[in-house]
Order: C-alpha cells, then sequence, then structure tokens
C-alpha cells in the first residue's frame, strides 16, 4: 500500500534486562514533519531513535521507511541506514578524517561516488551548514557547535529522507547551541524531515510540526507545540514542562 | 694485524651478516603485521570460538622462550611435517609468528580504544561492519597502535641474534667466525655490537619519521 507516511513506527518494546524502556511506541511521520521529543532523561527518547535505524535492535513492533519494513530486514539494514541520517550528542566525527572529508567519505564509499564529485557535494553541504571555510580542519580544531554542524552536513551528503537528531544541542553551551539550532531551524523550514530529541523548547516551539512528550518509555501526549507546550493536558506533561521551564 | 686490518678485512663480510639481520627483522616484522592485524580484528569481533583459538595461539607464542619455539620448530615440528626448509625461513617465520602474537595484542588494544561512536557513526551512513572498519576503525587504531608498535622493532632486532642457534648465518653468527678466525674477540664483537645499535637507530628513525607524517592534529599520542 502506498502510504501518506514516509515513516511509520508501530508498537515498538525494547527492555534492557529488566528495564523496559520501550512500552509500545506508535506513531507516524509525514514528509517534511518535524517531530520533537521532549521528556525526563532515561524515559527511552534516544533509544526510540537508535530502534529506528536498528543502531538498536527492538525486542519487537515493526519500523516502516516508505512501504518497506526496516525491523528484520537483515543484511540490507545498511541500505536503510544510508536513507536516515544521523546526528549524535557527542558528534561522532569521525577524528581521523578533516570536516571535508569526513562529509564526503559516506557519499564514497557507501554510494561509490566519484571522489571529485564527492567533494563538490561534501562542499556544498559545508556551506549549507555554514562551515566551508573550516573544510580542512580536524574534529579536533573545531568548537563543538562547529563539529556538530560538519556532522549534520555529515548526514545531509548522504541526501537522507529522515534525519534522526540524538539531543544535538546537549553536550553544547548556550551560544554553540545556538548556532547548531539556526542550521536545523533552516534545514526544518527548508522541509527536511526530522525527529529531534532535545530539551530546547524555543525550537520546538517555532520550528516542531509536533511535539511528542515521552515518559516512562511511553507516549503520554502528542500535539502542536502551541498545545502541548503552552496547554498540556496531561498531568505528568505539565509537571515536566513545568520543570524545564522554571530553569 | 692490528684491528684496523682486520676490520677492513672482515668488515664486509660482517656487513653482509648485518644485512642478513635486518632482512631476518624486516621478513619477521612484516609476517608479524600480516597475522597480527586479523588476529586482532578476530579478537575484537569474532565469535567465541575464532576468540578462544586466537586467544591459545597467543598464550602458545607469547608463552615459550624464543629458543624453545626455534628448536621445536627447525628441529620438530617442521621436519615431522616433512618440511625443508632453510634456516632463515625458519627463523622469519618463528619470529614473525611470535610477533604476530605480541603484534596483535598491541592492535587489539589499539581498536578497543576507539570509542564506540565512531563505529556507530560509520554504521549510521549506511557503511557495513566491514566499511567501517577498513575506513574508520583500522585508520585510527593503526596510528594509536604505532608508539606501540615501533617496540617491536628493537625487541626483535635483538632476538634475531638467536637464530644463530638454528644456524641462521646472520651476523652474530658471522662474527662469531671472524673471532674464531681471528682471535680478536672484543674488537670483533664491539663492531658487531655497533652495527646492532646502528641498525636500532636507524629502524627507530624511520618509525618516528612515519609517525610524524601520518599525525593527525589532536588525534592521537604525541609523537617525541
Amino acid at each position: 500500500m502506498a502510504s501518506e507516511y514516509i515513516l511509520r513506527v508501530e508498537n515498538l518494546h525494547k527492555k534492557f534486562g529488566e528495564r523496559e524502556v520501550l512500552h509500545g511506541i506508535s506513531f507516524n511521520v509525514r514528509k517534511g514533519d518535524t517531530k520533537v521529543f521532549i521528556g525526563p532523561s532515561g524515559t527511552g527518547k534516544s533509544t526510540l531513535l537508535r530502534c529506528i535505524n536498528q543502531l538498536t535492535v527492538p525486542d519487537s513492533g515493526q519500523v516502516w521507511l516508505d512501504d518497506d519494513e526496516i525491523t528484520g530486514c537483515g543484511q540490507k539494514i545498511s541500505t536503510f541506514r544510508q536513507r536516515i541520517g544521523m546526528v549524535f550528542q557527542n558528534f561522532n566525527l569521525f577524528d581521523h578524517l578533516t570536516a571535508l572529508q569526513n562529509v564526503e567519505i559516506a557519499p564514497i564509499k557507501v554510494l561509490k561516488m566519484k571522489p571529485a564529485e564527492a567533494g563538490k557535494k561534501a562542499m556544498e553541504e559545508l556551506c549549507r551548514v555554514g562551515m566551508q571555510d573550516w573544510a580542512d580542519h580536524y574534529p579536533a580544531e573545531l568548537s563543538g557547535g562547529q563539529a556538530q554542524r560538519v556532522s549534520i552536513a555529515r548526514a545531509l551528503a548522504m541526501d537522507p529522507e529522515v534525519i534522526l537528531f540524538d539531543e544535538p544541542t546537549s553536550a553544547l553551551d548556550p551560544e554553540l547551541t545556538r548556532e547548531v539550532l539556526e542550521v536545523m531551524k533552516e534545514l526544518a523550514r527548508g522541509g527536511m524531515t526530522m525527529l529531534v530529541v532535545t530539551h530546547e523548547m524555543g525550537f520546538a516551539r517555532s520550528v516542531a510540526t509536533e511535539v511528542i512528550f515521552m515518559e516512562g518509555g511511553e507516549i503520554v501526549e502528542q500535539g502542536p507545540p502551541g498545545e502541548i507546550l503552552a496547554n498540556p493536558k496531561h498531568m505528568r506533561t505539565r509537571e515536566f514542562i513545568g520543570k524545564i521551564s522554571d530553569q | 694485524m692490528n684491528i684496523f686490518q682486520i676490520l677492513i678485512e672482515w668488515g664486509p663480510y660482517l656487513l653482509g651478516g648485518a644485512a642478513i639481520t635486518l632482512g631476518l627483522v624486516a621478513s619477521a616484522l612484516a609476517i608479524g603485521f600480516i597475522f597480527g592485524l586479523p588476529l586482532a580484528l578476530g579478537q575484537v569481533y569474532g565469535s567465541a570460538p575464532i576468540r578462544a583459538i586466537i586467544a591459545a595461539y597467543v598464550w602458545f607464542f607469547r608463552g615459550l622462550p624464543i629458543l624453545v619455539l626455534l628448536f621445536l620448530f627447525y628441529f620438530g615440528i617442521f621436519p615431522v611435517i616433512g618440511i625443508d626448509l632453510p634456516a632463515f625461513f625458519v627463523g622469519a617465520l618463528v619470529l614473525g609468528m611470535r610477533g604476530a602474537a605480541y603484534q596483535s595484542q598491541i592492535f587489539r588494544g589499539a581498536i578497543q580504544s576507539i570509542p564506540q561512536g565512531q563505529m556507530t557513526a560509520a554504521l549510521s551512513l549506511g557503511m557495513t561492519p566491514w566499511m567501517a572498519i577498513k575506513s574508520i576503525i583500522l585508520p585510527q587504531s593503526l596510528r594509536l597502535s604505532l608508539p606501540g608498535w615501533s617496540n617491536e622493532y628493537p625487541e626483535i632486532l635483538t632476538d634475531s641474534a638467536v637464530c644463530y642457534a638454528i644456524g641462521v648465518v646472520e651476523l652474530l653468527t658471522r662474527t662469531s667466525q671472524v673471532v674464531s678466525q681471528t682471535y680478536m674477540t672484543m674488537p670483533v664483537y664491539m663492531a658487531a655490537a655497533v652495527m646492532f645499535i646502528l641498525l636500532n637507530y636507524a629502524g627507530m628513525w624511520l618509525i618516528q619519521r612515519v609517525e610524524q607524517k601520518i599525525a593527525i592534529p589532536g588525534f592521537g599520542i604525541k609523537a617525541v
């Protein structure tokens, strides 16, 4: 069946030992959506993202990208991961490669793009995140904000259909956070489909198409940011929003 | 005959021995690398039986004195299974297989010291595990392992003299031959010692150059 959704998550469960981290998570993502996941630490938000591209294998449930099921696809998983970008809290740039090489390596190795072509593409993506002047620098020479922008460019270079952001600004101070958020807002406005785990309520307010509040491995409440952030229905959501806005 | 005459007369012969020693060491290092790296990968990424076999291999080659290994292979295992190899090859092979055991542990440590996030990021971009190992993990871990690996050279260089015992005509063997011809014990052994030291120095210099050449700003252990 042709789905109106680009990504569907159905009834995901995941246990680590005795602890159930995901307790039946389901949601759908339309092309161009920016879904922001909020909630207390340890409620499975990061695990959820990692279950989508199978970096963590869920115990049960399904994930669909367009009409293809990702879960249980075996070796084919790498072809799905090409279509799903990921940005990490700690950037995870490849330390032995320059910014440019970080961005071009996957197109070269995975997509078998010609190095010259991949280099050109990589430079375009670096421009898009404002890092073109740092192309020849190594990750250790970049600030956290710069490194994260390069890692966004690295994900973009694969022309992904969806990008997963796993607390992309949690390791950054407020000033650097802003430069990364600016890039992400730009992407969201440009129609990129994004799933974002973050505590940045300002970001959620300005670009999220939907905010999903998670606690205890479950989706407690979801809806447009205006509704969830300003006028949450559930007690637990209210408490969480209250705590966050106190800071 | 004075010392200088002896050195002029026998120097080329001793230098030839030094060249053979260098060949022995280079072969042993190469064999050690070629087998050591897959052993390390097997130990990190392999299944339980593979890890057990590699652990046994490492335990065997690190557990026996080099002289015992040489005798065992040269007089024991190879003749018994009908392989008739010149002493030089047996020496290189034994030093190399023993080196592989040591090198595998150097590489294993370096591979395991690469943060998990590097592999995660590579996989998230659609690389297969093997692709990620080849393009991301190995280039980093090989750089990190070079300082530790550089110990292998002087180690094998000094150990190589033991191949004298199975009749490899390397530097020490030739030195002994010259001594028994000339009875100039001290100067001739001194000459050999100087050659060993120079070989050692030259090799270490080369390794340091390589280390500087492949260094990456802010990454790994700084070259001294």
